[in-house]
């Protein structure tokens, strides 16, 4: 059963084929070539999935080519397939599949479809060389592959210069991450004298109570490890502090932020945590760590979430914020759970963000929620679908009956909080249960933006672009920083793609002063390419959960992760201990989130506005998202640009090279006239030259 | 290969192509060069095809003794295999980046560059002190006049200058060696790798050296030299500056301070470190805030090179091999870089980074490469960049996580400088209309980035070809250099007893 071979390097050949391929080959060959890879690749997985489902399968190794051989360090080319692998090759596959055949219809009218197409196979592939890893090192190569390929798709549209920011953003924050990364497989290596990751995993327990030095000091072994590579987590899975390039990230087109920044490759530092999950087990201080960094992320993003107007951004933090759910899961030790979050989330949020890519594409590419509004019934399906994606996320559910798919992954992660007793179980507790209410809030807060109320497109100059209407009324009283300029530096080719649009409509122009609201536009359902990833993903957001909670999280799940992951059945029994009340909280806190939104937004919809009034200086400090990028950037940008110059001018120009070799020319150019001075011709000069130095000679002798 | 002389062949073959070039007007003395240089690679091909991977550690030896203590000696080990392969496959691109660059003196030109591959084979192939000497020092004279003639506006400060850092360093490195072959009674390199100096006149032999190699390297703070070389050198001298000059500072570390003077190496080891580590951090920065572009390459070929003599003085096979590999790829990265850069210049005849823009909407393809190579400099997995990057720190590590540590937010440091350039270059709108008139790439610039691309692409996913010639050298050096070996602070200790596994630590002799 070699189909893995397939599965992985099959998407790397359409990339290259398309990518090389480009214009010679056209745009249609490249969407078949590419989507027909993925399509394939995702036929081959469900098979290898479900077999470890039914429990025929076993782990396997396939090798591939030598890879490096330096002393004792060595590390192959090789693709590993166990229960944990399975669960990711379909979630990857699937979705990108998905993603490929959405992106026919949403990236229609771009020019440069050959490339799109090209980076988003390579992504794939990148990614199944993450989940397919034997060893840290072909890890690290996903690891950094994904984010190239992620650096190209955010910065796809590279005309615009706030995509091309992003995209370096997001690879230098990531690269922070690395640091730690490469660190820790460093010092792993010295500890076990291997990068294998299963030779790792299986001495590990033994290192339990061994200390190691770093950095001057000594530390616990493993504790210093984990730490290590959970930084390297942190910045590819956008947790505090490394977070900043998530919401930035938005700037690649929506269909990218589907694939890579909501369903898969956030998710690689929660499958690496749980890939090392022995590894973490044996480093309680690490796993302490671990969950308050999550509980702390899903927290913060979901107050971020909360006040967010751009729709992409909303589920940016959301997803951020689920990623801290997925984190303090597999800190309190519950890694099946945190494993089935990232499976439903998966498909949930891929959901959302492709909702939310149908809604931009039938509004003419605004992304601001305050001018949208009543959509409902201009565009049926994809209202529908994010219904489907909303209750999933907020984990609509009665016990027992049935729950849409976040109910079953956020509840069973609730409760191993609670039920874990420790005291930073409870700190994730409590801030995962707040955040739930936010979840709640923030996503039916964007349901009732967009979909209900009456329209509010005409201010929109986007939709105003569209309608040739040059009256200006866009600077209504909201209009807040960014909004403005991100419309101006709308990539040309947009523009371009959408003129037949902007004329057809723009024939109602005259009468759009009637249409209060509408501004006489009218938004079209998208295509079948678009609709049909949509409902097939609705279907995973709704029946994923109901029908996998079996397989990954009750107390038979040993027998479907077989080792792959640390499997307690202690913290089943610990879930399903818990008191009555924590396992309604999430219901109830779900339930007011709701009722806020509905009151906020759709009762009284002056509310909220005094509400953010009321509360000032707070409300500013969340929605300027905590103040890190103004941070970041007077605490590393500025002194790093300060200090390249002053190293330059001052140290290089200012200081070597003067005294270096600018002086040595000096003083020989000075020595020569010197020399010639002295040379004068005059004998007692000389004379008394000698006698000093004759002087000066006997002293040092005497002495 | 019997008793063939290849390695002769190989100094001969520019040479008397250089001889040719002075005599023959422009297009003829291109081609002679061209043809001249792929011969040359071609018996490299065969060099290393009949290279015996585990057999004797010097091969295709030859011996002529010509006076006293002198002699004619040649040879190479799988150190100088690699190094002699990067220099014949940079050449010919080299004289594929002057084709219609270099209008002037075309004759003498293609004569300077070809003398070049002579002394750059010799110095690689040289086996007597003295005569690795003249080819080390006379390789400066061709450089100086490639700079100096065929320069830009300020060459003669900048070849000034490159003179001058270069040769100080090198008279010291002569009297050493006369002293050493007096004290050893031989000038033949293999002998003295295996001559025990006294460890107190090691201190001063090795400083003597390092000299004149912490100079060619460049390490900080003699480096200034570089980046004033490349801004005003033509695009193929700094590409064979960047791709083969600077690494004979590494091969001088690695064939001379280590295996010669190893007590010395390990004293001065936090030395090197100390220096490496602010190299990093400080020329990084540097490169952040450069508007030339080849100023940018040259300060973050500073920084790269700091990795590789952080990496040899780890004194460990990973250590030893990641900075091999780090040279190798940096002669392949950093020269196609400067090519990268060449590529436009000629089109533009700017080195100011604000005056492009745009270009992955004229020139998808050079964006293709440039991004290849850029990514080969940040050093990504799957490129030539990461692997020996990796080992060299992760050899470092072993020795001192704080080294390691400052030596890792290169990588940090590089992406942005590297993406930050990738970004005003190729990103944005076409902003000047001259540069969106550019055309892209041309076959004969595909010829030359062809290879060099896929040769990123193979080092980086099977870099075994260039590990294995070398395995056996670095673990006889290794062992040598084990009795010096210092002690490493990031010790593992099970409960409070003694530190175990020492095979990690030693990195293995297996």
């Amino acid at each position: 059963m070699h189909s893995i071979l397939i599965i992985v390097f099959l998407p790397l050949l359409a990339a290259i084929v398309a990518g090389l391929g480009n214009k010679q080959l056209g745009n249609f060959a490249a969407k078949v070539i590419t989507t027909g890879a993925l399509f394939v690749a995702c036929a081959l997985s469900w098979p290898i999935f479900l077999s470890f489902l039914s429990g025929n399968a076993e782990a396997s190794v396939v090798p591939v080519l030598k890879w490096v051989q330096s002393g004792t360090m060595t590390f192959d080319w090789a693709l590993r397939v166990d229960t944990l692998t399975a669960v990711m090759l379909v979630v990857i596959t699937s979705v990108s599949a998905l993603v490929h055949l959405y992106s026919w219809g949403y990236m229609e009218e771009e020019p440069d479809q050959p490339r799109f197409f090209a980076y988003l196979s390579l992504f794939t592939f990148a990614m199944l060389m993450l989940v397919t890893a034997d060893n840290l090192v072909q890890m690290f190569f996903g690891w950094e592959g994904v984010g190239l390929a992620s650096y190209l798709l955010i910065g796809f549209w590279f005309r615009k210069p706030s995509a091309s920011a992003a995209a370096i953003k997001a690879f230098v924050v990531n690269r922070v991450g690395d640091l730690g990364f490469m660190l820790g497989i460093f010092g792993t290596y010295l500890v076990f004298n291997t990068v294998s990751i299963p030779e790792i995993l299986q001495a590990a327990p033994a290192m339990a109570g061994s200390t190691i030095g770093f950095l001057g000091h000594r530390f616990d072994t493993l504790t210093v490890l984990c730490l290590l590579l959970f930084i390297g987590a942190m910045g590819k899975s956008a947790q505090l502090g490394l977070h900043t390039w998530l919401p930035d990230a938005m700037e690649g087109p929506t269909p990218v932020s589907a694939l890579i920044h909501a369903a898969t490759m956030v998710t690689a530092g929660v499958f690496m945590v749980c890939r090392l999950s022995p590894m973490f087990e044996a480093a309680p201080t690490a796993l302490g760590f671990v969950t308050v960094i999550g509980a702390s992320t899903c927290f913060f993003a979901a107050t971020i979430g909360c006040t967010q107007w751009d729709i992409k951004r909303v589920i940016a933090y959301s997803t951020c914020s689920q990623l801290g759910y997925m984190f303090f899961a597999a800190g309190v030790g519950a890694f099946g759970a945190s494993m089935f979050h990232l499976f439903t989330h998966a498909f949930f949020k891929a959901l959302l963000f492709l909702g939310a890519g149908s809604v931009i594409h039938a509004m003419h590419h605004e992304q601001d929620m305050r001018y949208y509004g009543g959509l409902r019934k201009e565009i049926p399906i994809t209202f529908w679908a994010m219904t489907a994606g909303t209750l999933a996320i907020t984990g609509v559910g009665i016990a027992d009956v049935f729950g849409f798919a976040g109910f079953y992954s956020k509840d069973a992660i609730l409760e191993a909080a609670y039920g874990s007793g420790s005291q930073s179980g409870s700190y994730a507790f409590w801030l995962g249960i707040f955040a739930a209410l936010m979840t709640s809030f923030y996503s039916w807060r964007l349901v009732f933006l967009t979909f209900f109320g009456k329209p509010r497109w005409a201010a929109s100059e986007h939709i105003q672009h569209a309608l040739h209407d040059a009256n200006g009324h866009g600077h209504d009283a909201h209009e807040t920083h960014g909004h403005g300029s991100e419309a101006e530096n709308a990539p040309a080719q947009e523009d371009s793609g959408h003129e037949d649009h902007g004329h057809a409509a723009g024939h109602h122009g005259p009468s759009a002063h009637e249409n209060e609201g509408t501004g006489g536009y009218h938004p079209h359902e998208s295509p079948l390419v678009m609709l049909i990833p949509l409902i097939v993903l609705s279907i995973g957001a709704v029946f994923a959960g109901f029908v996998f909670h079996h397989a990954f999280i009750s107390e038979g799940s040993g027998e479907f992760w077989k080792g792959s992951l640390v499997f307690a059945e202690h913290t089943i029994h610990a879930m399903h201990g818990v008191p009555t009340w924590v396992k309604w909280a999430p219901f109830t806190v779900m339930a007011i989130g709701l009722l806020t939104a509905w009151y906020g937004y759709l009762k009284n919809t002056r509310f909220p506005a005094a509400f953010a009034e009321q509360i000032g200086p707070i409300y500013t400090f969340v929605y300027r998202k905590w103040m890190f990028d103004e941070l970041y950037h007077y605490v590393f940008v500025v002194p790093a640009l300060w200090l390249g110059r002053v190293f330059w001018k001052v140290g290089d120009v200012g200081v070597i090279d003067r005294f270096g070799p600018n002086g040595a020319a000096w003083v020989v150019a000075k020595g020569s006239r010197y020399a010639q001075k002295v040379q004068s011709g005059y004998l007692y000069s000389y004379a008394l030259v000698m006698l000093i130095g004759l002087v000066a000679a006997i002293t040092w002798v005497i002495k | 290969m019997g008793g063939f002389p290849i390695l002769s062949l190989m100094l001969l073959v520019p040479l008397v192509g250089a001889i040719a070039c002075l005599k023959l007007e422009a297009q003829a003395a291109r081609t002679v060069a061209l043809v001249a240089t792929l011969i040359d690679f071609a018996l490299g091909v065969v060099l290393w095809a009949n290279f015996d991977i585990g057999g004797a550690q010097w091969q295709f030896q030859e011996r002529h003794a010509v006076f006293s203590s002198f002699s004619y000696a040649l040879g190479i080990d799988g150190i100088a295999l690699t190094l002699i392969m990067l220099s014949v496959f940079l050449m010919p691109v080299c004289i594929g980046a002057s084709w219609t660059s270099v209008t002037k003196r075309v004759g003498e030109y293609m004569a300077a560059f070809l003398l070049m591959e002579t002394l750059m084979i010799g110095v690689f192939a040289a086996q007597d002190l003295y005569l690795f000497y003249i080819f080390f020092e006379a390789g400066l004279i061709p450089m100086y006049l490639i700079i100096g003639v065929w320069g830009g506006d300020n060459r003669i400060y900048a070849s000034y200058k490159f003179f001058l850092y270069t040769l100080l360093g090198s008279v010291v490195m002569l009297i050493a060696m006369l002293w050493m072959a007096n004290q050893a009674g031989t000038t033949d390199i293999p002998t003295l790798m295996a001559y025990d100096f006294d460890p107190h006149v090691q201190t001063w032999l090795w400083l003597a050296f390092f000299a004149s190699f912490a100079v060619k390297m460049p390490m900080y703070p003699v480096h200034t030299w570089l980046p004033d070389a490349h801004v005003q050198a033509p695009t193929a001298g700094s590409i064979i500056l960047a791709g083969v000059l600077l690494k004979m500072g590494g091969y001088g570390f690695i064939r001379f301070s280590l295996p010669m003077f190893p007590e010395a190496s390990a004293q001065f080891a936090p030395l090197i470190f100390a220096l490496s580590m602010l190299a990093v951090v400080i020329t990084s920065l540097i490169a952040l805030v450069q508007h030339d572009m080849k100023k940018l390459i040259a300060y973050s070929s500073v920084a790269h090179m700091a990795i590789v003599t952080l990496g040899l003085f780890a004194f460990n096979v990973q250590g030893l091999e990641g900075s091999m590999l780090v040279m190798l790829s940096h002669g392949l990265v950093s020269g196609a870089l400067f090519l990268c850069v060449g590529v436009i210049y000629e089109r533009l005849h700017t080195r100011e980074i604000s005056r492009y823009g745009g270009l992955a909407i004229n020139m998808p393809r050079y964006a293709l490469f440039f991004l290849l190579f850029t990514m080969g400099s940040i050093g990504l997995p799957g490129t030539s960049g990461f692997v020996g990057e990796f080992l060299s720190l992760g050899g470092v590590y072993q020795v001192s996580t704080w080294v390691a540590l400052v030596g890792t937010t290169g990588i940090i440091l590089g992406a942005a400088y590297m993406l930050y350039l990738y970004r005003r270059v190729v990103f944005g709108e076409q902003k000047n209309a001259d540069a969106a008139a550019m055309p892209d790439l041309t076959l004969r610039e595909y010829l030359m980035m062809i290879p060099l691309g896929l040769a990123v692409l193979w080092m980086g996913v099977y870099p075994e070809s260039f590990i294995a010639p070398m395995r056996a050298d670095i673990a006889a050096l290794d062992a040598r250099l084990a009795r010096a070996r210092p002690a490493y602070d990031g010790k593992l200790m099970i409960g409070k007893g003694a530190p175990v596994h020492e095979a990690a630590a030693e990195g293995g002799h297996h």
